[in-house]
């Protein structure tokens, strides 16, 4: 029997792919990987197309070697990977809305990103002009006589993203959940076509408003892998230290949320008051709240300053006394615990076939975290605690996200001990001489972030490809919902918190 | 001249407990806001949404009916007159005599009613939750405001709430029934108004609301009459717990100008204490799952029926 390790590593290898080797297989090939990774002997982190190709990003369980496989598709179709292994169903659908390239065999035909509304079809290929009226779509059936519908969204009472929720349910209790995305599209991928690097960057940096750091990041260390460029230690540093802060303010943010949901306004006052002094001190240190448009191919842009590393150390200290406190407010005030805990219960079955990161992940048991596997600098050269839990419930994602605060502000701490002196960006940017290829797993807030990048000889984009985390998050919303009831819906939304721009692109 | 003055003592109430509703709700959010360490609205911004909201053009749904056009006057005139038989600042007014607690709870199930009719009526998934929850939670509270009225009559020997507060007054004890009675109309007072933890009413999720859901779909003067009404309804909870458990202060029947105007600030401090109270109760506590409140509902139903039972076992408990 030949592993998917071997597979990976079969047919024609792609030499300018960095790190990661890239191989182009036959047609047989592909059905061998997708047949392993259904049994669960690897993890899908990626499926996408340029155009001409699909590629798709392996993880096999046995060596941890990760690998990009391709299939070239002549005919304008390829077989489909959702038809055995269906966390790819919306990617291939994706897919087709935006390069044309059917999946053959496939169980629905339905498109995904396009609602019929660009007035363009095939946007990545070749764009051929259409009404822009919208599409009629046809929402999966739930039916008997008890059942109605709810439908939410896109458009909701809050300031949120846009989304629709199909709701089916028999009074209380949720039978099915549809979700539809979309809304939200904004052609990145297509923007980033002979894009010079500078605004690639940019566009990187802004899938994602609230990952801007850790996109700008996985952005950037894909192309310094495709150049072959070494980024200065302090520039590493750096950017780790933004990365962290960002991961802070997002988790403290998502906890207040997420007790907001429950109408625990008590623990959202005391999430703002702290997210805020993160978001001051990052202002302080990079002159930016978010810091976007701070990490660059090559490097950073702004230097810490003495008055910063005060400023971080004030935060440290503050934290010191604050974090617990805020931590036993939650594990002792029994009304919030009493929604969370086994609220949006989430099996491990689930998120290992869907190879779910982040927090979500990682509350039911599936350890994965991309700054220890692959890893990246400097990630290796500093000790920290991966949270985890098994419980897979709403409580259980909220104590993992207390983990990653108190490892991110342990993080920072040791980031700062350690910060090399130095340089903070190379001169400039080398030309390739010819195409290179670099791709990236970083780890944001929400999960593992993949990037892939195709350098033209010239140095500009030629095809970027970016996969938010969400993407195998979404699908398992819906499974967490069915049984539970209608009105716990936004708190385990909450606990999710899935990105509606990054995955919309 | 007796009979003008009674008149203007009525007068007085009905206007005094609909010019206080919306300030007792702002102080509230206010209160609330600044625990949160929020600097919070005026507490005068309820009055301000109301004003804005008269002003608005109303939008109706194609298919609105009669009802849904109708029940936003029914249910603000069955609440104020509702309201308006607590006593206040004075007992013994002209209307007191002529209803008493069990006609106040039918009221308040009157006006329920056209509400969840109202939510359904337009045909939209959000109004048949809200509705549907409504009566759910209905099913239990109003029951269980009938025990609570129970244990206070067989101690005042009457349903009049003038005779009540007159009687507690009048025999100031410590029975345990008291205990159980007010516990439970607490908790039907925080169902009742929708407050957390029963239900939420700043929230924007649409999938978590009960009294917003039902309505959601008004809008202008609908919505501002709707608005009034369920902070007529706060008031009235407010000032029948005081008027029942704290009755200190009412001005008794045939009181002059200046026991009135006594038995006025009385009222608004216990407005105030009522309103804190509730801020910070709201503020320490979560929401409950949707299916946790039959529970909560039913344990005020239970203190109601032992108080009753307490009573029949002895008349000094």
């Amino acid at each position: 029997m030949i592993s998917l390790r071997e597979t990976m590593r079969g047919g024609r290898e792609i030499e300018q792919s960095r790190p990661w080797p890239r191989h182009v297989i036959d047609h047989t090939s592909w059905l061998r990987a997708i047949r392993e990774i259904s049994k669960g002997q690897g993890d899908m982190l990626g499926l996408w197309s340029d155009g001409a190709d699909v590629h798709m990003l392996l993880l096999d369980h046995g060596s941890s070697d990760i690998g990009i496989i391709s299939l070239e598709c002549p005919n304008g179709s390829f077989p489909s990977v959702a038809h055995m292994h269906p966390p790819a169903l919306r990617l291939e659908r994706a897919i087709r809305d935006i390069y044309g390239l059917e999946a053959d065999g496939s169980s629905d035909v339905r498109p995904w990103l396009d609602h019929g509304r660009w007035g363009v079809r095939h946007p990545g290929a070749k764009p051929e002009p259409s009404e822009a009226s919208g599409d009629a779509y046809a929402f999966l059936a739930a039916e008997g006589a008890p059942l109605h519908q709810i439908p939410v969204g896109p458009v909701h009472a809050g300031i949120i993203e846009p989304g629709h929720f199909r709701f089916s349910a028999n009074g209380e209790v949720v039978v099915r959940l549809e979700e539809r995305l979309g809304y939200v599209h904004k052609g990145i991928e297509q923007l980033m076509v002979d894009a010079p690097i500078d605004r690639a960057a940019r566009l990187a940096g802004r899938v994602s408003g609230d990952s801007t750091v850790a996109y700008a990041l996985a952005f950037a260390n894909a192309v310094e892998a495709a150049l072959e460029i070494k980024v200065p230690r302090r520039a590493v540093y750096l950017r780790a230290l933004m990365a962290e802060l960002e991961r802070l303010a997002n988790h403290i943010g998502d906890i207040g949320a997420i007790c907001n949901d429950a109408s625990f306004s008590l623990m959202q006052a005391h999430a703002s008051i702290l997210r805020e002094r993160v978001l001051r001190a990052s202002r302080l240190c990079f002159g930016h709240r978010l810091m976007m448009d701070r990490i660059v191919p090559g490097g950073v842009v702004d230097d810490l300053t003495m008055e910063g590393v005060v400023a971080l150390h004030a935060l440290l200290s503050g934290a010191k006394k604050i974090i617990p406190r805020f931590i036993d407010l939650y594990g002792d005030t029994t009304s919030i615990q009493d929604r969370t805990v086994g609220a949006g219960f989430l099996g491990p079955e689930l998120v290992k076939q869907y190879a779910c990161g982040g927090v979500i992940g990682r509350a039911s048991g599936r350890g994965f975290d991309a700054r220890r596997t692959p890893g990246y600098a400097p990630y290796p050269e500093l000790s920290f605690k991966v949270g985890s839990a098994h419980a897979g419930d709403v409580d259980a994602r909220v104590w993992v996200r207390f983990d990653e605060i108190k490892a991110s502000f342990g993080l920072i701490e040791r980031i700062l001990d350690k910060m090399p002196e130095g340089p903070i960006r190379i001169e400039s940017l080398p030309e390739p001489s010819e195409s290179r290829e670099g791709a990236a797993l970083i780890e944001g807030f929400r999960g593992d972030i993949f990037v892939w990048v195709r350098l033209d000889a010239s140095g500009a984009v030629q095809r970027c490809h970016l996969r938010d985390p969400s993407w195998f998050q979404w699908p398992l919303l819906e499974a967490v919902i069915e049984g539970n009831i209608v009105a716990d819906f936004p708190l385990c939304n909450k606990s999710f918190n899935c990105s509606y721009s990054g995955h919309d692109l | 001249m007796a009979l003008i003055s009674d008149l203007a003592a009525q007068a007085a109430q009905m206007i005094l407990v609909l010019s206080l509703a919306p300030l007792l709700l702002g102080f509230t959010r206010k209160t609330k806001a600044r625990l949160l360490r929020r600097r919070g609205p005026s507490i005068f911004q309820p009055y301000r949404d109301l004003l804005r909201l008269m002003r608005k053009e109303v939008v109706l749904a194609d298919n609105a009916s009669w009802l849904f056009r109708s029940a936003p006057y029914l249910i603000f005139a069955a609440t104020w007159v509702a309201a308006a038989l607590v006593p206040t600042f004075a007992t013994g007014l002209m209307f007191n005599w002529s209803a008493d607690l069990i006609v106040i709870t039918a009221l308040l199930g009157s006006a329920r009613f056209f509400l969840a009719l109202a939510g359904m009526d337009v045909g939209t998934s959000f109004g048949g939750i809200g509705s549907s929850r409504e009566m759910m939670f209905a099913s239990l509270a109003e029951p269980a405001m009938i025990m609570i009225v129970f244990v206070v009559a067989l101690i005042a020997g009457s349903t009049q709430l003038s005779e009540i507060a007159f009687h507690m007054l009048s025999h100031i004890e410590l029975r345990v029934s008291y205990g159980l009675a007010l516990i439970g109309l607490v908790i039907v007072a925080i169902a009742e108004n929708g407050r957390i933890p029963v239900d939420n009413p700043a929230t924007h999720l649409e999938l978590t609301m009960v009294h917003e859901a039902m309505v959601l779909e008004y809008s202008g003067r609908h919505l501002a009459v709707i608005e009034l009404a369920s902070a007529l309804k706060l008031l009235l909870y407010v000032s029948l717990i005081a008027c029942i458990f704290a009755p200190w202060g009412l001005a008794p029947h045939g009181a002059d100008f200046r026991g009135m105007a006594f038995g006025a600030v009385a009222f608004v401090a216990k407005l105030a204490v009522g309103g804190f109270l509730l801020a910070l109760f709201e503020v320490s506590t979560a929401k409950m799952r949707v299916f946790r409140v039959p529970d909560f509902l039913g344990a005020a139903l239970m203190l109601g029926l032992l108080g009753t039972l307490l009573l029949f076992v002895s008349r000094s408990l």
